[in-house]
């Protein structure tokens, strides 16, 4: 069911206005200003709505859809702002107990409702997906009709059409053809595209602006593609590491293929009394101001044949700090925590309790330590127990909580030349205990003799494969909302219809520089001045439009 | 006083003056020229250059601010608050610009003394920079997000201009709309008596000092600097002369927080009900000679404009600045922090407001309606997520 305009242009089913003459074939008597969204041309969404795909397709399509899955967005993001999202809770809590107890009911109930874990819930990835889709189908239903209307529009323009513009005039000019020459030069000299039919004057200017939003969709498009190849294995890695100084360790998430030492810690505080920052300091709540935390590292590689015996070789360094990663290969490491002053070493010394002598001593590395321990008097200490974060558990045993060297204990073990047993002492962190089975006297006694500390790195490891395609997409992004919103899509319409001069003008956006520029016409030329017809329009709320 | 300090009070005045000029303008006689047309007068020629002068002087405690401490000073509340007024005032020169309109002045232009205002009730000495924030896309990112907030503000100066031209705010019954504006102008007010209040307090070194149990049910001490009205959990008063607090708060609650909290909304509910008792008139109708003679279309076109001009430059540094930083900083472009997901906030609500405008019934009131909601988001995340929500993580 085609439409013919009475111009010969045969317009599609849906059409609003003659692609061609432009004149108005939805409400021809109507006096209302047109919709000049889309040049009134026919759209998909329009025309079919029969078929399922159609009612899905005109379901995206609709700009009042999108807006709600907007603001469907908007609200639940800022839901899940109101109390810390699951991976900002404290290392070691569970959700279940930490949000009642944290926030009490109301905890409770965002813990209930899974608000606590919203941003990866699948109905968050889907309002974001609906996001997507809408944006799609808007942007094709759109595009299309609107870049033919707008490459197929004559210079002629239906009488109805001009009129039923918001900026709208007619005058009477002593000369016409030389008036038409002097807006023509006016305009020419604003840098717009004049096109001249039947002696009409069609004057545009960056139309290439309209596409700014089908850009930066288009934009918005891949970054969101890009953002969901991340669940494609090998895309993304993101593991931590600790590095004691001195150490080295396989780097988490490269499997094997590197390893990192951490060759020294350097931690910095600000000076309490910088003569700059000290009121500063004092006045903040902050009890410490670190400065600068770094790592040097170095980057090794195993070589040679697999197996016990590869080397490592090393392939490069560089001192890691917040702010300067270490790149290399596909992954990044980065300074993001540190833990300061660990114990490394413990060092005892033993008593023989019948010549009060000491009889040796020896010191323990807390990370790696030895079975047994040779005294200067021939005997051995052997390790019976290593508990790196001794507490005692429910059953009132001993136990680790993990193997970090934060509480160390030990319970050494060594024979009794007397008895022919073996001593049991328990020692730890002001704790020295004699364990013994049967309680009996032990000749040897332990004491703590000092200690050495080192410092810890935290590191991240990431790989993330899927930024090249989020860089594309937001600077296609960026430049589609720059070329949208930075510069508007004008037209002014010069027509000769009985006798008179018709103007008519119109922008996609801000209506007070086009003013501007048919002002600088009728200051020079006889026309006068049109008028603004959306000052007289008071039926804002009948305007049905786009959506 | 620092030179930086110096500078910014006599920007500060250079603002307050350039108001009085603009409100002169739109309610002073018009001026006639040779033909007999009405051309306005010099007023607002005035009042633009004095704002430009203000601007300079504010740019000039920008500067030597950032001299001294070595990076852009935009790193804490006061400085932020401090720099979104520039950046604000800064817009307005922009946009003034392009529309000369002498009111848009007489609005924004107190908004960006109460942000300065504000500012100041924070601690305004140098603080050392943390080092994630030791790079140049400090500069990069806070800087062109700045920027952008200011010029949004704009599109809610214009808003709220285009409400006070359009609502009848004279009627007996409160509507909706009435309400609206109401609520605007408390929430201003709000913001001057609570400056006023805690300077005052300020000025006369008031101090009052607790022992109490935090929520680790630890002893400790804390300040306040305006009188306590809500006291500390288990508090006991140090320092002597000081009013006794009359309620005590829990150990979760942040007390002091609370107590401010309370001095600003009742010492602005104070002021406008005393405001309203001595005009006996809506505040609104207040500021209506001043908005008398605007076309509305065209507030709603410099609203728009501003947004317009605003939200691209709000999605570069708001958000792909900051993904790249977050990149490197962070390890990760985008973490679901509660700044990140206002920013993004901010950016779907400005995004909706474009697409609601592709619909002509929603241009106009309904649209500096959104632009007042816009600039409160602005807001929320100016001031809400950096003093309540932020606080419960390790970096803010
Ligand atoms: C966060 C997501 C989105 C962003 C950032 C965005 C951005 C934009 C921008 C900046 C414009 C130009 C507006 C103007 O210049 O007045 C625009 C236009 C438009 N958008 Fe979106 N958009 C988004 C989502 C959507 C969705 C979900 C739809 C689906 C209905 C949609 C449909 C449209 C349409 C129909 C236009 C008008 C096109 C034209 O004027 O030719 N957008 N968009």
């Amino acid at each position: 069911m085609n439409k013919n305009c009475e111009c010969g242009r045969v317009n599609p089913y849906g059409t609003e206005v003659c692609g061609s003459c432009g004149k108005p074939l939805a409400d021809p008597d109507s006096n209302r200003l047109l919709n000049m969204r889309y040049e009134g041309a026919a759209r998909r969404s329009q025309i079919y709505s029969t078929s399922i795909i159609d009612k899905i397709w005109n379901f995206f399509s609709s700009v009042k859809v999108g807006i709600g899955i907007i603001i469907v967005t908007i609200i639940a993001s800022s839901l899940g702002t109101i109390f810390p999202q699951e991976m900002f809770m404290p290392p070691g809590e569970t959700p279940e107990v930490y949000y009642e107890e944290e926030y009490g009911g109301l905890g409770q109930v965002y813990y209930a409702l899974g608000l606590h874990n919203m941003y990866g819930s699948w109905w968050y990835m889907l309002l974001i997906a609906a996001l997507g889709t809408s944006i799609i189908i808007a942007s094709i239903d759109r595009f299309f009709p609107l870049y033919k209307a707008l490459k197929s529009q004559r210079v002629t323009r239906h009488k109805s059409f001009m009129k039923r513009q918001r900026i709208f005039g007619t005058s009477r000019v002593e000369d016409v053809d030389h008036t038409f020459q002097a807006a023509q030069d006016i305009l020419k000299k604003k840098r717009y595209n004049i096109r001249e039919e039947n002696g009409h004057i069609l004057a545009e200017k960056n139309r290439w602006a309209r596409w700014g939003p089908y850009v930066n969709h288009i934009g918005l498009i891949i970054f969101l593609i890009g953002a969901s190849l991340r669940f494609f294995p090998g895309m993304y890695v993101d593991e931590n590491m600790w590095v004691r100084e001195g150490e080295t360790e396989v780097v988490p998430g490269t499997s094997g293929d590197y390893y990192v030492e951490n060759q020294g810690f350097t931690y910095e505080e600000f000076d309490e009394d910088d003569e700059i920052f000290a009121d500063g300091m004092e006045a903040s709540a902050a009890l410490q101001f670190e400065e600068t935390f770094r790592t040097d590292a170095v980057l090794y590689r195993p070589e040679g044949p697999l197996g016990v015996d590869q080397e490592l070789e090393e392939v490069d360094r560089h001192p890691i700090e917040v702010n300067d990663a270490f790149h290399f290969d596909d992954y990044t490491l980065y300074q993001v925590d540190y833990k300061l002053d660990e114990l490394k070493e413990l060092s005892f010394e033993v008593e023989d309790t019948e010549t009060d002598e000491v009889v040796g001593s020896f010191t323990v590395d807390l990370n790696d330590p030895d079975d047994t321990y040779a005294l200067d008097n021939g005997e051995d200490v052997r390790i019976n127990s290593y508990f790196p974060n001794f507490y005692m558990n429910d059953e009132n045993m001993p136990t680790t909580e993990n193997d970090v060297p934060d509480n160390p204990a030990f319970i050494f073990e060594m024979a009794n030349p007397d008895t022919e047993a073996l001593d049991h002492t328990f020692l730890g962190i002001q704790a020295n205990y004699n364990v013994s089975p049967d309680q009996e006297e032990n000749r040897y006694e332990f004491s703590l003799d000092g200690f050495d500390t080192n410092d810890l790195t935290g590191l991240t490891v990431r790989k993330d494969n899927t930024i090249p395609y989020l860089s594309v997409g937001g600077a296609i992004f960026l430049i589609g909302l720059v070329q949208g919103s930075y510069w508007p899509h004008r037209r002014i319409w010069l027509q000769r219809k009985d006798g008179e001069v018709w103007l008519a003008a119109h922008t996609n956006k801000h209506w007070a520089p086009l003013k501007k520029d048919i002002d600088a016409i009728t200051k020079e030329t006889g026309i006068t001045a049109p008028r603004d017809q959306i000052d007289d329009e008071y039926e804002k709320g009948e305007d049905k439009d786009n959506s | 006083m620092s030179l930086s300090m110096i500078l910014l009070t006599i920007a500060f005045f250079f603002y307050l003056v350039a108001t009085v000029l603009y409100a002169v303008s739109v309610t002073g006689r018009k001026w006639r020229n040779k033909e007999g047309r009405v051309t306005g007068n010099n007023w607002g020629l005035f009042g633009y250059i004095t704002a430009i002068g203000g601007l300079v002087f504010a740019l000039g405690y920008f500067v030597t601010r950032w001299i001294t401490v070595g990076f852009a000073p935009v790193s804490n509340m006061f400085e932020y608050l401090t720099f979104f007024g520039i950046t604000l005032s800064l817009a307005f020169v922009i946009i003034y610009g392009i529309y000369r309109s002498n009111v848009l002045g007489v609005i924004t232009l107190p908004v960006v003394m109460l942000m300065i205002g504000y500012a100041t009730v924070f601690v305004t000495d140098y603080q050392p920079l943390q080092p994630a924030l030791q790079t140049y896309w400090l500069e990069i990112h806070v800087l062109t997000t700045g920027l952008a907030q200011g010029i949004l503000a704009v599109s809610f100066g214009a808003g709220v201009i285009y409400l006070l031209r359009t609502i009848d705010l004279k009627g007996k019954k409160m509507t909706k709309r009435t309400f609206g504006v109401e609520f605007i102008m408390y929430t201003f007010m709000t913001l001057f008596a609570f400056i006023v209040l805690t300077n005052a307090f300020n000025a006369f070194g008031y101090e009052a000092q607790f022992a109490y149990v935090n929520e680790f049910e630890e002893p400790a001490e804390i300040i306040y600097d305006l009188p306590p009205i809500f006291g500390p959990n288990e508090g006991e008063l140090l320092s002597s002369d000081r009013m006794e607090p009359w309620f005590e708060m829990p150990d979760w609650i942040d007390s002091d927080s609370l107590n401010t909290t309370a001095w600003a909304f009742g010492s602005g509910l104070v002021l406008f009900g005393a405001v309203r008792l001595i005009t006996r008139r809506r505040i609104g109708t207040l500021l209506q000679p001043f908005v008398k003679r605007v076309n509305p279309d065209l507030m709603d076109e410099i609203s728009y404009r501003a947004i317009a001009i605003g939200f691209p430059l709000f999605a570069l540094g708001g958000l792909v600045f900051a993904m790249i930083w977050a990149q490197i900083a962070w390890t990760r472009f985008w973490g679901w922090d509660p700044k990140e997901v206002w920013a993004l906030i901010t950016f779907l609500f400005y995004a909706a407001y474009l697409h609601l405008r592709l619909n002509r019934s929603w241009q106009g009131e309904p649209s500096a309606w959104l632009a007042v909601v816009g600039f409160a988001i602005i807001m929320i995340n100016l001031i809400f997520v950096n003093l309540v929500i932020a606080g419960l993580h390790s970096y803010a």
